[in-house]
């Protein structure tokens, strides 16, 4: 996976609150691999009837505004899969589902949860606004107001450089078999009787 | 002062940094739809860290009928592909043809992987039913089940502690579902983001082992990931000579350790909510999000009453589930029902379909899916199966079937289902489907009187 440290965009708004990984996408096209690419089932039941669908009215849009709750349901990575391959890099909304929010930043997509998720619906509305999001400074503007968001180091690390917590996680090889060789000594019984 | 979660936190850390512990993981089940995590693991050569701690589960796709011959070529990839990824890794797995197959989180508990004091990990965002055994039990995306799988640990950042206590007792046909749905209606769907939820209080105390999974099943509808319930006599008896459970010595040093599984008496906890049981009734979903529930007994909302935001909500869940508002909830006329699923497979809750049903014709169709084979198995002893097949619904083999519909278990576009599952969402039954959540009684009153139905004046004179 590719990092970036600064994506300059159109944003468009998804005014709903409650979206849903369901929605996101939808079961039936999980069992795709992910060479086939995802993007083209991003809400694809919601856009389908709709031909004002911000999504389908802006393709080039990849910073999407949304309501509070974005990404609760199901933990199924397909739904920032399909996110990221429609070309979303970064989500605003006023609040994200815990394992959402940790499986976008696995994949390269940010989520700054915001208060202010609103007013930007509000000035944005069914159109678009030129949006620029530095990851190293944490700054945010878009439609004309410029904040800063809040983002973990370890996030920022993993976003700026595509990292992959395996790679990060082997280091620790020899505690991991520690802890490991203990608990088989102190806590037997957590191993599967046969 | 410590809460469960801090103990059972501080007895998997192996190190933290930046806000995050590397946490040690006893259990990792895999399903059909962790096919991207291997592909992940495929792709950089790497192999599964700890094969004897990772159990495979056929479930998501797994077909509720004929399944010596599957016709959809979608459900055989998947199932094949799970087959060949445990084959390749020296994985466990619990297949289609297993007499003990089951959903993920039925067959764990039954087989006794799940045990108090244990982290178990899955692909699956209702392994938060785990945690009713005094367990860190959570879901995890394709990513992160690829790292379990290589490293047998997990990064995660520590959740705050909430408490959500229900006192009292519980009214005729009150569930735990109905406990679920009731805190969901009152704090929302995002309500304990954040949080790892322990629940406790008498009402609490009083469930049996598969209320409790209905209960920590369901945090994650209230946002939380995590829900727990401090082991006490009803887990251990519970736990108890289950195939893969401790044995012997490994059983006493367990049992001693699991009575340490509780918060302390002086414990904080970032956030505490109490409800009175004398609050809860049978409770059923008209929205399109769990929190969207209200009493068998009120009225629809009127989103003309409501503030913006959720008034616009409103309207757009009416629309869609073709309600109308200010209209009772009950005797909405439903077109078929679902008995089943992680949330309400278990061997009680067909009990409780049972004890409606028993006798009585359903208006309606229905699909019995049990949530294990095990489960199906101990039903028909018991005669439950008649029951449901006497009453005119269909009797399968067990899946997550009409839960997610991933198996061509599907409710048509514009249908009405009373269902005992989890979650609500626009199409999750099936493009169009319209789902009210409710408990394994209320979907069994619903398909007696074919509508949404107050379940207890079918219950007077039954046992």
């Amino acid at each position: 996976m590719a990092g970036w440290s600064i994506h300059e965009g159109q944003a468009v708004v998804l005014d709903r609150r409650d979206v849903d990984t369901d929605q996101l996408i939808p079961a039936r096209f999980m069992s795709a691999s992910r060479a086939e690419g995802y993007g083209r089932f991003l809400l694809h039941d919601l856009r389908e009837g709709d031909a004002e669908f911000p999504l389908r009215r802006h393709p080039e849009a990849s910073v999407l505004i949304a309501g509070p709750n974005f990404g609760c349901g199901s933990s199924r990575e397909a739904a920032v899969y399909a996110l990221v391959d429609a070309g979303i890099r970064v989500v605003v909304a006023e609040s994200f589902a815990d394992i959402f929010a940790g499986n976008a930043v696995n994949n390269g997509l940010l989520t700054i949860a915001t208060p202010e998720a609103a007013a930007l619906r509000a000035a944005i509305g069914m159109g678009t606004a030129p949006a620029c999001i530095d990851l190293a400074s944490r700054r945010l503007s878009v439609a004309g107001s410029e904040q800063s968001f809040e983002l973990t180091e370890t996030a920022q690390a993993k976003l700026i450089n595509g990292w992959d917590d395996i790679d990060l996680t082997r280091a620790h090889a020899g505690e991991i078999r520690n802890f490991r060789d203990r608990r088989k000594t102190d806590h037997a019984w957590t191993w599967p009787s046969r | 002062m410590a809460t469960l979660l801090d103990k059972l936190w501080a007895a998997h850390e192996i190190r933290a940094e930046h806000g995050q512990s590397l946490l040690w993981v006893d259990r990792h089940l895999v399903h059909e739809g962790s096919h991207h995590a291997f592909a992940k693991l495929a792709e950089r050569g790497l192999e599964v860290a700890e094969p004897g701690l990772t159990f495979g589960v056929a479930d998501h796709y797994a077909p509720t009928r004929n399944r010596a011959r599957i016709d959809d070529p979608q459900v055989a990839m998947m199932l094949e592909r799970l087959e060949s990824n445990c084959a390749r890794h020296g994985i466990r797995l619990f297949g289609l043809h297993d007499p003990r197959q089951g959903i993920v989180h039925v067959l764990g508990p039954e087989q006794g992987l799940t045990l108090p004091g244990l982290l178990i990990n899955c692909g699956d965002s209702h392994t938060s039913t785990h945690g009713a055994f005094g367990a860190l039990g959570f879901g995890i995306g394709a990513t992160q089940v690829a790292h379990v799988l290589a490293t047998q640990t997990i990064w995660q950042a520590r959740p705050r502690a909430m408490r959500i206590r229900f006192e009292g007792t519980a009214g005729l046909a009150v569930a735990a579902k109905d406990m679920a749905l009731h805190w969901i209606s009152q704090l929302g769907t995002g309500g304990a983001a954040g949080h790892a939820v322990e629940y406790a209080g008498s009402a609490v105390r009083a469930l049996s082992m598969e209320g409790r999974m209905t209960l920590c099943n369901l945090s994650i509808e209230g946002g939380a990931r995590f829900g727990m319930v401090a082991p006490d006599a009803v887990t251990m008896a519970y736990v108890k000579g289950r195939t893969m459970a401790p044995k012997g010595a490994d059983w006493d040093a367990a049992a001693a350790y699991w009575q340490t599984l509780q918060s302390d008496a002086d414990a904080v906890f970032d956030r505490e909510v109490s409800f009175d049981m004398a609050e809860v009734a049978p409770t059923v979903t008209w929205g399109t999000t769990p929190d969207q529930a209200l009493p068998i007994g009120a009225s629809l909302p009127d989103p003309a009453r409501l503030e913006g935001a959720q008034a616009e909500a409103a309207r757009d869940a009416m629309d869609y589930m073709g309600l109308t508002p200010g209209r009772p909830l009950e005797g909405t006329p439903v077109d078929q029902v679902f008995l089943g699923s992680c949330t309400n497979g278990r061997i009680d809750d067909l009990r409780a379909a049972a004890a409606v049903l028993r006798g009585r014709k359903a208006k309606v169709p229905g699909l019995v899916s049990p949530g294990s084979m095990l489960v199906k198995r101990q039903a028909e002893a018991e005669g439950l199966d008649k029951v449901f097949t006497e009453a005119g619904l269909e009797w399968t083999a067990s899946g997550c079937s009409m839960c997610v519909g991933m198996n061509g278990d599907l409710v048509a576009p514009g249908k009405r289902c009373a269902s005992s599952t989890n979650r609500n969402f626009r199409g999750r039954q099936g493009k169009g489907a319209r789902t009210h959540l409710m408990s394994p009684a209320m979907v069994a009153a619903a398909a007696v009187t074919g509508t949404l139905t107050d379940v207890r004046p079918l219950l007077e004179g039954r046992g």
